[in-house]
């Protein structure tokens, strides 16, 4: 009941401000932009989207994500209405798991709002929409694991903007070490870079996230974004308990 | 109904609140003085269940605080020093999303809203936002939060901070109307409203009690005011943490 109730809060909250809407549509034009651009949408007739749609979506996401919930928990230290949560007789959980769900429905919202795209290959062609809507899945895990460092990260600081920067750095982390380009280069420096190359791999986000987007989702690629997801709010709420002391 | 004894908040090495005991019955009002960095808000957060104690206990009508916290909590209402608020919301909206976290729903909730804005006099302003409120309004809106499941036990750190003239003493009205029916303990570095609002107050410096009573044994105490008594126990200036 209590996670209902700020949810909805934290979900109107985003749609009365500026910043959800603004980077809603940026992300649904970027992302569309790059499969058209670099992700050579027309020549390499991709109709799963894995390669032209998909490719870029964590590069956008890294930067994203973190930019709509940096001050999910840094502005409630900053403005103090964390003294009303921490007064008023509700579980610490409840409110961490309904702001969480409130921003992961701003981003559901964001990835619906490309089905352009969606309907262009279907025009276009006969796409394998099991694998489209797989490689939907795949971004949407994507944007829960780096909204769950979002909001890990907020809950240490009370400025906004170093809670961006932190988590943006986190998720591109995350993100690059795992990224094609980046991986072939370590993978030039000699044979004895395999083991690098594997851990990096495991480690990255884009092992897990390509996976989906080829229609395969692994219980392996399931337990690193859970697992991910569980260990920082759990932390949250670690640290907001432990700030207090 | 505010059973405090012993209690004790350590920030590192510093001694914030030390040894504090203290009790507010149903129908007092206790005035909690004392200059800034005194301890008075790290006392109310921890009575308020926000902090915990570093030693000692704390029960809100019987139930323990650190023990039922949950339960302990449902018989407070607690205004915070800076009044915080979500300057997004409208006061009404924000009177109902409070409503709901203390398990109004319904038309209990509607009139706990109702209510709240009507003992606050925030009518005029109940669809505005509250970021485009001035201060006077912001404070009475967390004001109003405090009071939608009438509480038992009100908590209040400095309620009438930030207030005109006007606005002051209609709180003070207030206080001492709701302190009728409530245990009330309220923080303030303001010495009038010891007499205009408190049944009992104490004197709080570097978080131990230098002085207890109502205000006029403290005003006696003092030799016929306030201030010298207030200026003889405190000290001037508390170092910095
Ligand atoms: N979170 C904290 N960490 C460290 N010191 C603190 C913290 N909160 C309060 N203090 C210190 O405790 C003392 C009492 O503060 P406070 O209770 O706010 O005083 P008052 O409300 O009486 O002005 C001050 O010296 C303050 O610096
Ligand atoms: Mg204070």
């Amino acid at each position: 009941m209590n996670t209902l109730t700020i949810f909805k809060r934290e979900l109107t909250s985003y749609f009365t401000q500026p910043t959800a809407y603004a980077i809603v549509i940026i992300f649904g034009f970027l992302s569309i932009l790059l499969a058209f651009t670099i992700g050579n949408f027309w020549a390499i007739d991709d109709a799963s989207l894995h390669g032209s749609f998909f490719r870029s979506i964590p590069l956008l996401l890294m930067i994203l994500v973190p930019a709509v919930s940096m001050r999910q928990w840094s502005d409630e230290h900053y403005t103090g209405t964390i003294e009303l949560l921490g007064t008023f007789p509700i579980n610490l959980r409840s409110a961490i798991w309904g702001k969480f769900l409130a921003s992961a429905m701003v981003w559901a919202l964001a990835l619906a709002l490309t089905f352009p795209i969606v309907s262009a290959v279907n025009y276009l062609g006969d796409p394998d929409n099991w694998t489209i809507f797989s490689g939907y899945l795949g971004s949407f895990l994507v944007c829960l694991t780096f909204l769950a460092i979002t909001t890990l990260v907020s809950a240490f600081t009370r400025d906004q903007v170093v809670a961006l920067i932190v988590s943006v750095a986190i998720c591109c982390l995350l993100t690059i070490c795992g990224w094609e380009p980046v991986i072939n280069e370590v993978r030039r420096t000699g044979p004895d870079a395999a083991q690098a190359v594997d851990i990096m791999t495991k480690f990255g986000i884009y092992s897990h996230f390509f996976e989906a987007t080829l229609g395969k989702i692994s219980i392996t690629s399931l337990l690193y974004f859970f697992g991910l997801i569980i260990i920082c709010l759990l932390g949250t709420n670690l640290v907001l308990k432990s700030q207090r002391a | 109904m505010i059973e405090v004894t012993g209690l004790t908040k350590r920030f590192g090495s510093k001694v914030a609140v030390d040894d504090l005991s203290f009790s507010v019955n149903k129908g007092e009002v206790l005035g909690f003085l004392g200059p800034n960095g005194a301890g008075k808000s790290t006392t109310m957060r921890m009575v308020t269940g926000f902090l915990p104690v570093s030693a000692g206990k704390i029960k809100i009508c019987g139930i323990s605080m650190t023990g039922r916290p949950k339960a302990a909590k449902r018989k407070i209402g607690y205004l915070p020093e800076s009044a915080p608020l979500y300057k997004d919301m409208t006061v009404q909206g924000f009177l109902k999303f409070c409503a709901s976290l203390r398990g109004l729903g319904g038309s209990a909730r509607r009139q706990a809203v109702e209510k709240s804005i009507e003992t606050c006099f925030l009518e005029n302003v109940a669809r505005q936002s509250i970021g485009t409120l001035s201060k006077g309004y912001r404070h009475r809106t967390c004001l109003a939060q405090s009071l939608l499941h009438d509480p038992e036990v009100l908590v209040l750190d400095e309620p009438t901070d930030g207030l005109d003239p006007n606005q002051k003493l209609e709180v003070r009205k207030l206080i001492k109307n709701l302190g009728k029916e409530k245990a009330i303990l309220f923080s303030t570095h303001i010495l009038e409203e010891v007499t205009a609002a408190c049944t009992r107050a104490v004197i709080v410096d570097q978080g131990v009690i230098v002085a207890d009573g109502t205000p006029e044994q403290l005003t006696k105490e003092g030799g016929g005011s306030l201030y010298d008594l207030f200026h003889k126990v405190t000290t001037f200036e508390t170092p910095a943490a």
